[in-house]
């Protein structure tokens, strides 16, 4: 009988481990085909930023980054909402990108060389062209930030904020206080109470940040501009055909732009005989179909979400509270330096 | 030879075939976990090695107790991390174990009062979470501070603002290593004093007399190579002098009064714990209250203590990294914040931050075991 006993023992341990050996990896399923199995995107955003990712009492998701991800979820399903929205801190959103936890990573990530190349993503084009900027107490009388030597900066950990901050106040011989938070809630609120002098991130973000005050006509934003910081969503290396899906995405809507469709006239333009016009929306050509989606990809994101005008109009711009011009992130015909590969 | 026979009469040979043979299937699995991780990893470019180590940091410290800047290496912006950790720990563990003897003491007094508030300030302390505790007194400390411009100067040069603290630091000349000397062969000269005494039987306490005159009479002698570099308010802030962050302060706060409560509660069940006929006996031998209390009771209690003071003392060295909350750059704000997120390589960095903390517990309860082993009951 105890022969039985050890012989069933061993079996079963022999056999265990067996199995783990030779379960190795799944299948190698692409991006597209997991998303379109799923149902739905998964889209990793940040949850505390008003104009790029915010939601409300009820749940609901506005930004411009959010607004990007249901134009992705747009193009595959024909239904921005079929998106999941997973709130990340600039700590953990490429751990949540690289170990698959969100498909898309659309959190005003600066794309740079040693987050390309060091972590294993690809920043899929820049969509809204930003820099570093510095607000300070009115009362202060501070014109420029080389006034700043000796102060204290309050600055969210673990962003290119820390590291722009500490080349400029180096590069110009100034000391400085750096003092660092886990959230830029937490930063924000350390300046408010007097413990830095000064605020350090990015521009748009202070705009944001600023209007989100007891008083905010108490603080300026100094003209200074001391990085660049290209905003761009980001996925995993490794999946061609979904970062040229989501690459793409990006840059159809500049070009909608560019050939004057909108969400409001983009069923007229469906019967125009433009020829950009007809290549975009799919009457001629089959350029969906090269990146894994169909004919009326591009209809789909200009009628469910907007061109890049509307999408910035809507969360940035006049529409919005915060009001942010056009800049830099017009478009190249119009002074600025967003600029789309064409579609054909 | 070792037949499958032998394993079937033989129990104590089965019992080890079999364990043998469970640690080997188990070596596997670990194994094949491993290497399916790491190969996963690599193959989506999630750095696993420690390359970034020597790699410049980047980004500032506000509190480094070694010399640092950006251009300094990741590999030091952990050393400056650990510090910061030990620093509020090892600074934090005896005002912790001074506060929670005495209340624990004051819990046993007979005076009313005494005995009532410190019970009301343990119970308190002890149930509200130490999260809520450390913000408590980050922003009401913070919010009641003035600012530089305003601050709170007290005598001697100390200023203190919602910056920090700022005190003189000691600037030493060269010729102040003669000093040091000298308070070096001050210890030789007590130490002999003092075994001296024991031997003649006489005031053991002057062996302190060699400590302090020498090197005393050599910083006169040489002509006083001590200067004090003062704090002086410069723009926004204060420059020059030593200076105490209020993260540091309000970190170091919460975790005293917080680990003190729970250490007084252990000290009053030592105490409490020790048979009370061991103090009626001392009365009965005559020893006064205070006596038996130093004699008899103490060192009594003190094996009951020292455990559960144990792990009071890894208690507070693990709840300094809540000081992520508050901005504090102590070790999981420094490492497993700022330096994971700029390099990504997310299992180094916690793999080495969690071997820390262990080796830094299993060091401290190592101490901590060799001194109860001295004081423990001996069995005959």
């Amino acid at each position: 009988m105890f022969s039985a006993m050890l012989s069933k023992k061993l079996l079963f341990c022999v056999f265990f481990g067996l199995a783990l050996a030779v379960s190795s990896g799944d299948a190698d399923a692409t991006t597209l085909d997991q998303v379109k199995q799923r149902g739905y995107l998964i889209c990793g955003s940040n949850p505390g930023l008003p104009g790029f990712g915010l939601p409300d009492d009820n749940g609901n998701w506005t930004g411009f980054d959010v607004d990007f991800c249901r134009a992705v979820a747009a193009t595959i399903f024909d239904d921005p909402s079929k998106v999941k929205f997973l709130p990340l801190t600039a700590k953990d959103r490429f751990t949540a990108l690289q170990s698959g936890e969100v498909d898309v990573l659309a959190h005003n990530t600066t794309w740079t060389l040693s987050r390309e190349a060091g972590q294993g993503l690809l920043f899929t084009g820049v969509n809204f062209y930003d820099g570093q900027g510095f607000m300070v107490r009115g009362k202060l009388n501070i014109s420029s930030a080389l006034e700043l030597s000796g102060a204290s900066i309050c600055v969210q950990q673990g962003t290119t904020s820390e590291l722009n901050i500490a080349d400029f106040f180096h590069s110009h011989q100034m000391s400085y206080e750096p003092v660092a938070f886990a959230t830029s809630d937490e930063a924000v609120k350390a300046y408010e109470n007097g413990r830095c002098d000064a605020f350090a991130t990015d521009s748009s973000a202070l705009y944001v940040e600023r209007a989100k005050l007891a008083d905010p006509d108490a603080h300026v934003i100094l003209p200074e501009i001391i990085s660049k910081e290209p905003f761009s969503p980001a996925v995993r290396q490794g999946d061609d055909q979904w970062f040229n899906l989501v690459k793409w995405v990006n840059f159809v809507m500049l070009d909608a732009e560019e050939a004057d469709i909108s969400s409001a006239n983009v069923d007229d333009k469906m019967k125009s005989e433009d020829p950009e016009a007809r290549r975009i929306l799919g009457v001629e050509g089959n350029f969906g179909e090269g990146l894994g989606l169909s004919k009326d990809w591009a209809y789909r994101i200009i009628k469910h979400v907007g061109n890049y005008a509307e999408v910035f109009e809507r969360n940035l711009g006049e529409g919005s509270p915060l009001r942010i011009k056009r800049g830099l992130n017009a478009l190249w015909t119009h002074g600025g330096i967003q600029y789309a590969p064409p579609i054909r | 030879m070792l037949a499958l026979s032998s394993l079937r009469r033989d129990a104590v040979l089965r019992g080890v075939a079999i364990q043998v043979l469970f640690l080997g299937v188990l070596a596997l699995l670990v194994y094949e976990a491993v290497a399916t991780g790491l190969a996963n990893m690599r193959a989506h470019h999630i750095p696993v090695d420690f390359s970034f180590w020597r790699e410049p940091a980047g980004f500032d410290i506000d509190q480094h107790l070694i010399p640092y800047s950006p251009a300094s290496t990741y590999g030091r912006a952990f050393l400056v991390g650990l510090l910061n950790t030990l620093l509020v720990a090892a600074i934090g563990i005896v005002p912790a174990s001074l506060l929670g003897f005495a209340l624990g003491a004051a819990r046993l007094s007979r005076n009313f009062l005494v005995a009532r508030l410190a019970a009301i300030y343990v119970e308190a302390t002890r149930n509200v979470p130490l999260l809520l505790q450390l913000l408590f007194w980050y922003n009401a400390v913070l919010e009641a501070l003035p600012s530089p411009q305003r601050s709170l100067a007290l005598p001697g040069h100390v200023y203190l603002n919602d910056r920090g603290l700022f005190l003189p630091a000691p600037v030493f000349a060269p010729a102040a290593v003669w000093v040091l000397v000298a308070f070096g062969f001050g210890l030789f000269g007590g130490l002999a004093c003092w075994f001296w005494a024991k031997r003649m039987d006489s005031w053991r306490s002057l062996a302190v007399l060699p400590v302090i005159a020498f090197p005393l009479a050599t910083y006169f002698a040489i002509g006083q190579p001590l200067g004090f570099d003062v704090p002086v308010l410069k723009g926004f802030n204060f420059s020059g002098g030593a200076k105490l962050l209020p993260e540091f302060i309000a970190l170091l706060f919460s975790l005293v009064l917080y680990t003190a409560a729970f250490i007084a509660e252990i000290v009053r069940a030592g105490i409490e714990g020790v048979p009370k006929g061991q103090g009626e006996a001392a009365s009965a031998l005559g020893l006064r209250e205070a006596e038996a209390r130093k004699y008899v009771i103490i060192p009594q209690a003190m094996r009951l203590i020292v455990p559960p003071l144990t792990s009071q003392y890894l208690n507070l060295f693990k709840n300094s990294s809540l000081a992520v909350f508050i901005g504090y750059p102590d070790l999981i704000q420094v490492f497993a914040g700022t330096v994971l997120n700029q390099t990504g390589a997310a299992v180094p960095v916690m793999a080495t931050t969690m071997a820390v903390y262990l080796s830094v517990s299993l060091l401290t309860s190592l101490l901590m075991n060799l001194y109860n082993r001295r004081i423990a009951k001996v069995q005959h």
